[in-house]
């Protein structure tokens, strides 16, 4: 019975493509385009394809001039000197000039492949300039581009998995498929193809993974995005002598609601509430200036911060005077009318809290409040500090909300040339592997990041990737 | 934060909509699709009249649903248009006056089809009893013919009340459910834009992209069938009028002849009418299962069933009007008009009026931001 599926699933196309997001769809497209027959394999099914595509929302993409949504141009050089400031050099810059240059074109590439823009939406005005936005969020792009890939003929397998892949000395031969793989009938299948395109994502959905790299804290991540990034093709890959980028242990993470679910929880758990409040850890004792910088400007370090405290959690105390002025959250906060009160509510010490809120009541200095500039609010004589926006916590009620670090994307991933094509260990090019995406994003972000460029890497590596394996199975 | 609560929320599909509002209002993904989602955005809190206000201004073109991440099987399940459709149907029964009426929503269906066959059965009885049966069976060629099976002024004093009192009632639902989302004046500039947003179907559009009603490939289908169905019906309409006017200002009678306005009105609109409700009851069928609205007590159905035997059956009258079938045939036609007229406060007919009231009011809304 096996070996009977096993027959009928063999098949043959020019280009196949692991992962069905972004990169992967770019790469479909383009490669389609350009006259050769596609295959995707989705590990996940329909109703979860697109791996984190779906929690999108924009692209950065350089311009020069603005037009009816992007309110300004953005030059490449700005768009550089940008990708620079957050990567603090660990990027490769041939790569990444190339990236921004042809990020240019991805207004008109995407226009055509159906996907629709729209102006920033509220509370993000700070982006309307450089990122464009998906009508509908990502994950209506997604579907615009699988409709213009399957009206190019592009075939497209769900809940297919790559269990492994026949790599010869870096040339692509065929891979093995499981096909309904989370079920107990699983299918298993041989696709060859004369060109290979890895677009299946990071592995931060793989908390083993996750393990070796942060030890057992790993447990208590939140994984923001979709739970099929597991870093099978990523491993396969390493396994098969391609040369690796970054380093395992570095995430982009951010602090998000700790009772966001395990995985998929994507934008609503965000939490912009700690710039107006304090943040205590599971002890009831502040760790770090909570008021250092704007929200956008420090989100990202504050997965780091509470995923180093203790049982990697951190709670947000604020006041009724601060309530109405930051995005609402999707879980209500847990409301008393006394600090204690609300200590015992969270599971913190009582006496614990309110030494630490006294603490820092006492060293606030009076000040204008203003949470739109860096005001003069801060404390004085406190170890750690809070620079801005530094109210004492006086008016009740008073809300907790709880923080876990959330795991958005992980920067190690396989090395690739300008064409996309994967570099091998001993610095050579495969002439018939290619990555685009999550998968080698850490060649051009190695830290740091920058809204919306997660999607400018997998649109310009996706369609490179497509164009150049369109252009191998012609030659 | 998005406080919901939940105390003061009625019913389960107000507690369902504005949960969920809850999820979008952290998201605001769908900001750039419609109406609701920037009107959601002025809102913290979720009360009943904001949900019922919210799911009105819903035209239900599907597309939030296809694009959202939090969609089933995401354990959020977000289904705004399913919750908003199901909170719409009852949103009606809950404000229709009299308040008793609010269980003739409940098996809608059943309703709209009673009051259809007991008004044809009426009329065709009415017709052989008050009249001589020889003029049901004769042809309506010459002048008057319509008036000898039914006289022209017992015609009017029916249909006018029957029309007379549809408006009235269903204008104090749409009262009572306007006055149930806050006190808020009523501009003519609101009005205006109300109107155009309404009148061009603005938000059933994907915000640009196009309804999505079987799957993730936009189409424009039922927003063309909708215009069809709605200036049909306002065609038919402006057919009667113009013919009321003939009878009495002109001293015209009935019948008309082909280049005249009442039977060009009629018969163009009798043919959108009829295509318009046909493409709508197949666009019905062929919507997702996850948009069938979960409270569906047969309501659009029963109204675009109506509106189709409205259309179809003026438009075979008119045909056949020359032969011996036109006095059953106009007992049909007029049992269904005024089935139609005695059903429309109660069935999916007033959507466009809490629709309309529910644009004015966001109209007024987002004057009033900027």
């Amino acid at each position: 019975m096996v070996l009977k599926s096993r027959e009928e699933s063999v098949s043959s196309y020019d280009v196949l493509i692991a992962g069905g997001g972004n990169a992967a769809l770019c790469a479909a497209i383009a490669a389609a385009k350009g006259g050769a027959s596609v295959c995707i394999v989705e590990a996940a099914p329909k109703d979860w394809r697109g791996g984190n595509t779906r929690h999108t929302r924009n692209c950065r993409l350089a311009h020069d001039e603005a037009n009816a949504t992007l309110t300004g141009p953005y030059p490449v050089e700005e768009f550089w000197d940008d990708l620079q400031r957050v990567t603090k050099g660990h990027t490769d810059e041939e790569l990444a000039l190339m990236t921004l240059e042809r990020s240019k074109e991805l207004w008109d590439f995407l226009s055509e492949s159906g996907v629709h823009f729209q102006p920033s939406l509220g509370g993000t005005l700070s982006l309307g300039r450089t990122n464009a936005f998906f009508l509908g969020g990502g994950r209506s792009m997604l579907n615009a581009l699988y409709i213009t890939a399957e009206d190019l003929g592009v075939t497209v397998h769900y809940d297919t998995r790559i269990s492994s892949l026949e790599i010869e000395d870096g040339f692509f031969i065929a891979a093995e498929t499981t096909r309904d793989w989370q079920t107990d009938t699983p299918i298993t299948g041989r696709i060859e193809a004369r060109c290979f395109v890895a677009a299946a994502g990071g592995f931060e959905a793989n908390i083993d993974w996750l393990k070796d790299a942060w030890g057992p804290a790993a447990e208590n991540f939140l994984i923001r995005g979709t739970p099929y990034n597991t870093g099978g093709v990523l491993r396969l890959l390493l396994d098969a002598g391609v040369q690796r980028v970054g380093e395992p242990d570095q995430c982009h993470a951010v602090a998000v609601d700790g009772r966001a679910p395990k995985f998929d929880g994507g934008i609503v758990t965000r939490l912009d509430c700690v710039p107006f409040g304090i943040v205590l850890n599971a002890r009831g004792e502040r760790f770090y200036d909570e008021g250092e910088d704007f929200w956008p400007k420090r989100y990202a370090i504050w997965g780091r911060l509470v995923a180093a405290q203790p049982e990697q959690v951190g709670h947000v105390l604020i006041d009724a005077k601060s309530f109405d002025l930051f995005m609402p959250s999707v879980f209500p906060p847990e409301k008393a009318d006394t600090i204690e009160e609300l200590a015992a509510k969270i599971g913190l010490d009582p006496a614990n809290v309110r030494g630490s809120v006294d603490a820092f009541n006492a060293a606030c200095i009076p000040g204008d409040f203003d949470h739109t500039v860096h005001d003069d609010c801060r404390t004085e004589r406190l170890d750690p500090p809070k620079s801005h926006w530094a109210r004492p916590l006086d008016t009740a009620p008073y809300y907790a909300y709880t923080l876990r670090p959330g795991i958005t994307f992980t920067y190690m991933g396989v090395r690739v040339n300008r064409d996309a094509r994967m570099v091998m260990a001993d610095g050579t090019a495969s002439p018939n592997l290619f990555a685009a995406g999550e998968i080698m994003a850490g060649n051009i972000l190695g830290q740091g990041y920058l809204a919306g460029i997660g999607m400018t890497i997998g649109s310009v590596f996706g369609r490179i990737a497509g164009e150049r394996a369109a252009q191998y199975v012609r030659n | 934060m998005t406080a919901i609560d939940l105390a003061a929320l009625a019913t389960a599909p107000q507690q369902e909509v504005a949960r969920q509002m809850g999820v979008c209002n952290a998201c605001r993904y769908c900001e750039g699709l419609c109406a609701v989602f920037p009107a959601m955005e002025l809102r913290r809190t979720f009360a009943a009249g904001d949900v019922d206000y919210l799911s009105n201004l819903c035209h239900n073109c599907g597309a939030c649903y296809f694009d959202c991440q939090y969609a089933p099987p995401h354990p959020f399940a977000v289904n705004v248009p399913s919750a908003m459709a199901a909170l719409r149907e009852e949103s009606y029964a809950r404000h229709a006056w009299p308040p008793v009426a609010a269980t003739l929503f409940e098996r809608n269906g059943m309703t709209v089809t009673l009051a259809l066959m007991l008004a044809v059965a009426v009329f065709i009885g009415g017709f052989v009893w008050a009249s001589d049966p020889a003029a049901l069976f004769a042809s309506g060629l010459e002048a008057g013919a319509f008036y000898r099976v039914m006289p022209h002024n017992t015609m009017v004093v029916i249909f006018g009340g029957a029309f007379a009192f549809a408006i009235f009632a269903s204008m104090m639902g749409v009262i009572r459910f306007w006055r149930a989302a806050g006190p808020m004046p009523v501009t003519l500039r609101s009005l205006w834009r109300a109107f155009g947003d309404a009148s061009r179907l603005r938000h059933l559009d994907g915000g640009g992209m196009g309804c999505m009603t079987e799957n993730e490939r936009p189409s424009d289908k039922r927003k063309l069938y909708h215009h069809l169905t709605f200036y049909g019906f306002l065609l038919c309409f402006a057919s009667t009028s113009t013919g009321t006017i003939f009878h009495y200002l002109l001293d015209w009678p009935a019948p008309y002849p082909w280049w005249s306005p009442v039977k060009i009105f009629g018969v163009l609109g009798g043919i959108g009418l009829t295509i318009g409700a046909a493409g709508l009851l197949i666009e019905r069928r062929r919507k997702h299962p996850a948009l069938r609205s979960g409270g569906d007590g047969g309501l659009g159905q029963a109204f675009i069933w109506t509106l189709f035997l409205l259309g179809s059956t003026g438009l075979v009258l008119t045909a056949l009007r020359a032969t011996p079938a036109m006095g059953i045939l106009l007992a049909i036609h007029l049992g269904v008009v005024f089935a139609f007229f005695v059903t429309m406060p109660y069935g999916k007919f007033v959507h466009g009026l809490y629709r309309t009231a529910a644009l004015v009011r966001h109209a007024h809304e987002q004057a009033s931001i900027k």
